[in-house]
């Protein structure tokens, strides 16, 4: 492997033989991996539902919800999307320009602090009908 | 374990240093950047890469209110729990719902596949299938809404906390109900064309007087997998955060 050469082909050329008429458009990958990524996808949402059903709390909810989100998301991208076999070239270029979203989310991260601080300041710490509350700890 | 060689091998090609200029040489060469992809799927590729900024920005603002509000938020564990035998279980109808679209992905994924070997009649049932899983999504989002409307919640306030929560709520699934439609409608459409036999015989559509084949089930495909791409995130920082 390892010249770019063999990017452009992208058609899983190593592993599916077997349908050597079918592929010459197209990406066509043995069926055994849609199964299996369903699955996995399947497990790693009872995984979060768990994470609720339990109850789990503070940093401990917070990291698994987000791992299990990525993992999810990633194994969507990849092999459902097929971006694993795509030509590096449109990878970059798809995957790329959404990271500029952690330039908004820090923006909103620091508009929300600004925003819960001057209605601390001009309202009172305690909002009407919600004694002491800070707004990130719920449940 | 041929399908882990595989992916091990595209993750050798991003550690090789020839794969950049490899990209280099894509972006810099005359006419296309993507070669041998077929012009619809960077397309496809480039309006979900706009959605994605779209459901970003709401989820950020959404982000930004939940951060900003003095009043806790409702405990959306109980705000979407359903009543079974006389018990509350949290979030299980949000619950069935992933599982709905998840499985709605997997047939997806499938049809995709079949298209490609040409099997016209699992191709179209799978499609079937995909699209009546969408419809059943939707269903259960109506339901999901009709619960809430009648339980008093508004965009504008609710029995619960935070007057921001319906905003978010109607906001956000809203827009994510408004794209499994729009690809429920869509796959009807091309499971259609599939059964008719337009892909084999490279037809035209009725949109553009392109030649009809296969790629355009992949091509619905990534829209598809989108949606529960989607669906993923807002579970996660919506439903369980």
């Amino acid at each position: 492997m390892a010249t770019h050469a063999h990017a452009p082909t992208a058609h899983g050329d190593a592993h599916d033989a077997g349908h050597a008429a079918a592929h010459e458009q197209g990406q066509q990958h043995p069926l055994g991996i849609y199964f299996k990524i369903w699955g996995l996808l399947f497990v790693l949402s009872i995984a979060s539902y768990l994470v609720d059903y339990f109850h789990l709390q503070g940093f401990l909810r917070w990291s698994l919800i987000v791992i299990f989100m990525f993992l999810k998301a990633g194994l969507i991208v990849a092999v459902f999307m097929h971006m694993v076999w795509e030509r590096l070239a449109l990878v970059y270029a798809i995957v790329v320009p959404p990271l500029l979203l952690v330039t908004l989310l820090a923006i909103g991260a620091l508009e929300a602090g600004y925003t819960v601080g001057t209605r601390d300041i001009y309202f009172g710490k305690e909002a009407p009908s919600a004694p002491a509350a800070k707004p990130h700890a719920q449940h | 374990m041929a399908p882990h060689e595989a992916i091990g091998t595209a993750g050798a090609l991003r550690a090789d240093p020839t794969a950049l200029q490899a990209i280099a040489a894509d972006f810099s060469s005359d006419q296309r950047a993507f070669k041998n992809v077929p012009w619809g799927k960077p397309m496809m590729w480039i309006f979900l890469v706009s959605d994605t900024f779209i459901f970003g920005s709401f989820l950020i603002s959404y982000m930004t209110v939940r951060g900003s509000t003095q009043t806790p938020w409702p405990n959306t564990s109980e705000v979407f729990s359903l009543t079974l035998f006389g018990q509350s279980v949290p979030l299980l109808l949000i619950a069935i719902m992933t599982f709905v679209l998840i499985s709605s992905s997997g047939t997806m994924a499938l049809a995709v596949n079949y298209g490609y070997r040409k099997d016209r009649k699992t191709t179209f049932w799978l499609l079937v299938a995909t699209a009546a899983l969408g419809a059943t999504f939707v269903g259960m989002q109506a339901f999901e809404w009709t619960k809430l409307i009648m339980e008093g919640v508004r965009p504008w306030g609710n029995p619960w906390g935070a007057a921001q929560f319906g905003s978010c709520f109607f906001m956000i699934t809203g827009f994510h109900g408004t794209h499994v439609t729009i690809g429920v409608i869509f796959l009807i459409i091309v499971a259609a064309k599939v059964r008719r036999g337009d892909l084999d015989a490279n037809r035209p559509g009725f949109l553009t007087g392109r030649r009809g084949n296969y790629e355009i089930v992949e091509t619905m495909g990534l829209y598809w997998h989108f949606v529960d791409l989607v669906w993923v995130f807002i579970f996660a920082f919506f439903y369980l955060w």
